[in-house]
């Protein structure tokens, strides 16, 4: 399969996170939701503790990571579900792209989608639950980007599962989920460690598992993406 | 457990479906399992030798015969999952049916066993440590989402209709919880370093059984390894005749 030009892998992941980030721009309903669920979140868990027993700041992480892994679910969902209409897939297909390429820019597309909800979900939690702006929460962005790495590189491969099966979009908090444990359990530590004003090499331990998770699943689900392609 | 039906799975005819003249394959006659039977046996033997044959322990009294059926059951457990793995390798480099049919077999076994394991465990564990759950043992937390895996492996299965593509999935999500396992037990671990001191000692040893607990013991084990084989012999069958009939209605 050489066509006149074919693109490298950089290049055609490139051209594919940026036609679904032009996409997800043109429409905004995938992320205008996922924004809304992830504040609303925010708010209700708010209430689902007594305040003058557990105080906000110390429930403030566990509420975080709960709210990101599942608003990460919604924009996972989308990734492959837009490339269903119309068999859109069918033509990634046929286009002289290596499939790792198309995993690669997914996601991509996934980790920028997931990023633009962080960035107005960190801060929300921030006045929401009156934890203090500056280096704490610098800290927690640099903790979210590992998990979010980690959720991305499961996430993407398992929506492309999905969106094959016959139960879509049931499948894959379904499949997601138990991959996420790791992440989400090293991820609170380390963010409950960082708010409770503990010095950062505390926190190292958690975040070398997050890293090692990264790498290890960003390269094992590169090289099993082909095989959930129809071929 | 002695003839084997065919599972109601993807077809929806079977016997009646050998309509233009293909040869049909042959199909595996039902015949009397007599290795499940041997292996069926074996456990009732052992629960009788393990109530009426076996001392009760002193401290724990008749709560620690759960012994006999929790650990033993956990490591079929472990064969079964483990065959899962190793043919969802051999499947992706193969292409064998075989293979997928085996890995499919172990899951739903390992699933089975998994699940006795944790009934057995909680009722153990209430009576001893005065807990249902204790979410910082590692052993218990790691089961729990061994089994939660299992079982989107098994409704993944179900979810795909076609064999080679149900085929290919499967083996990717099982070769990708094999890497998984050991990230939960590493983050188990911290988070049990962090919050709570190691658990009390929650079972005697091995060689701090006396012999007679001890043969028990091993006798299970062989008698569930047993079992664990005739479960998965059956229900690989089961696959084997499942696929048949779809090819014969197709």
């Amino acid at each position: 399969m050489t066509g006149r030009r074919t693109p490298g892998v950089v290049a055609a992941a490139w051209l594919i996170a940026r036609k679904d980030l032009a996409i997800e721009f043109r429409t905004r309903t995938a992320f205008l939701s996922a924004l809304v669920f992830a504040v609303l979140a925010l708010c209700i868990f708010y209430f689902t503790w007594d305040q003058s027993v557990v105080p906000p700041a110390d429930r403030a992480p566990g509420v975080l990571w709960v709210v990101l892994a599942f608003s990460g679910l919604l924009g996972l969902q989308r990734s492959f579900g837009v490339e269903e209409h119309d068999r859109g897939i069918d033509a990634l297909l046929v286009s002289p792209i290596g499939r790792e390429a198309i995993y690669v820019g997914k996601a991509i597309g996934n980790l920028v989608f997931l990023f633009a909800i962080q960035l107005v979900a960190i801060p929300a939690l921030a006045i929401f639950y009156n934890l203090p702006f500056g280096r704490p929460l610098l800290a927690v962005g640099g903790i979210v980007l590992l998990a979010t790495i980690g959720i991305v590189a499961v996430g993407t491969l398992f929506s492309a599962m999905a969106v094959n099966t016959r139960l879509a979009e049931l499948l894959l908090p379904m499949l997601s989920l138990p991959f996420f444990v790791p992440i989400l359990m090293t991820a609170a530590q380390a963010t409950t460690l960082v708010f409770a004003g503990r010095p950062p090499a505390e926190a190292w331990p958690s975040l070398k598992i997050l890293i090692a998770f990264d790498i290890v699943f960003l390269v094992a689900c590169t090289l099993a993406f082909p095989y959930t392609l129809e071929e | 457990m002695t003839t084997i039906p065919v599972s109601n799975g993807t077809s929806n005819s079977g016997s009646s479906g050998r309509s233009n003249g293909t040869p049909a394959p042959a199909a595996p006659r039902a015949v009397f399992d007599w290795f499940s039977a041997v292996a069926a046996l074996g456990v009732v033997g052992i629960y009788i030798r393990a109530i009426y044959f076996t001392p009760i322990e002193r401290l724990q009294g008749a709560a620690q015969k759960i012994y006999y059926l929790h650990v033993p059951a956990a490591l079929a457990a472990y064969i079964a999952i483990s065959i899962t793995a190793l043919m969802s390798i051999v499947y992706l480099w193969l292409h064998d049916e075989r293979a997928d049919r085996l890995a499919e077999a172990g899951a739903e076994v390992g699933l089975v066993f998994l699940t006795v394991v944790l009934t057995s465990g909680p009722l153990w564990g209430h009576r001893i440590w005065g807990a249902w759950w204790a979410w910082w043992d590692m052993r218990l937390t790691l089961t729990l989402f061994l089994w939660f895996i299992v079982a989107a492996y098994l409704i993944v299965r179900g979810g795909v209709e076609e064999a080679a593509m149900r085929g290919r999935y499967s083996a990717v999500l099982a070769i990708l919880a094999a890497l998984l396992i050991p990230f939960i037990h590493l983050s188990v671990y911290l988070f049990q370093a962090r919050l709570h001191p190691m658990p009390v000692v929650l079972k005697p040893g091995e060689p701090s059984l006396p012999p007679e607990m001890l043969t028990t013991f091993l006798l299970a084990f062989a008698a569930f390894a047993l079992l664990c084989i005739a479960f998965i012999r059956a229900r690989y069958r089961v696959g084997l005749l499942r696929d048949l009939a779809a090819e014969l209605a197709a």
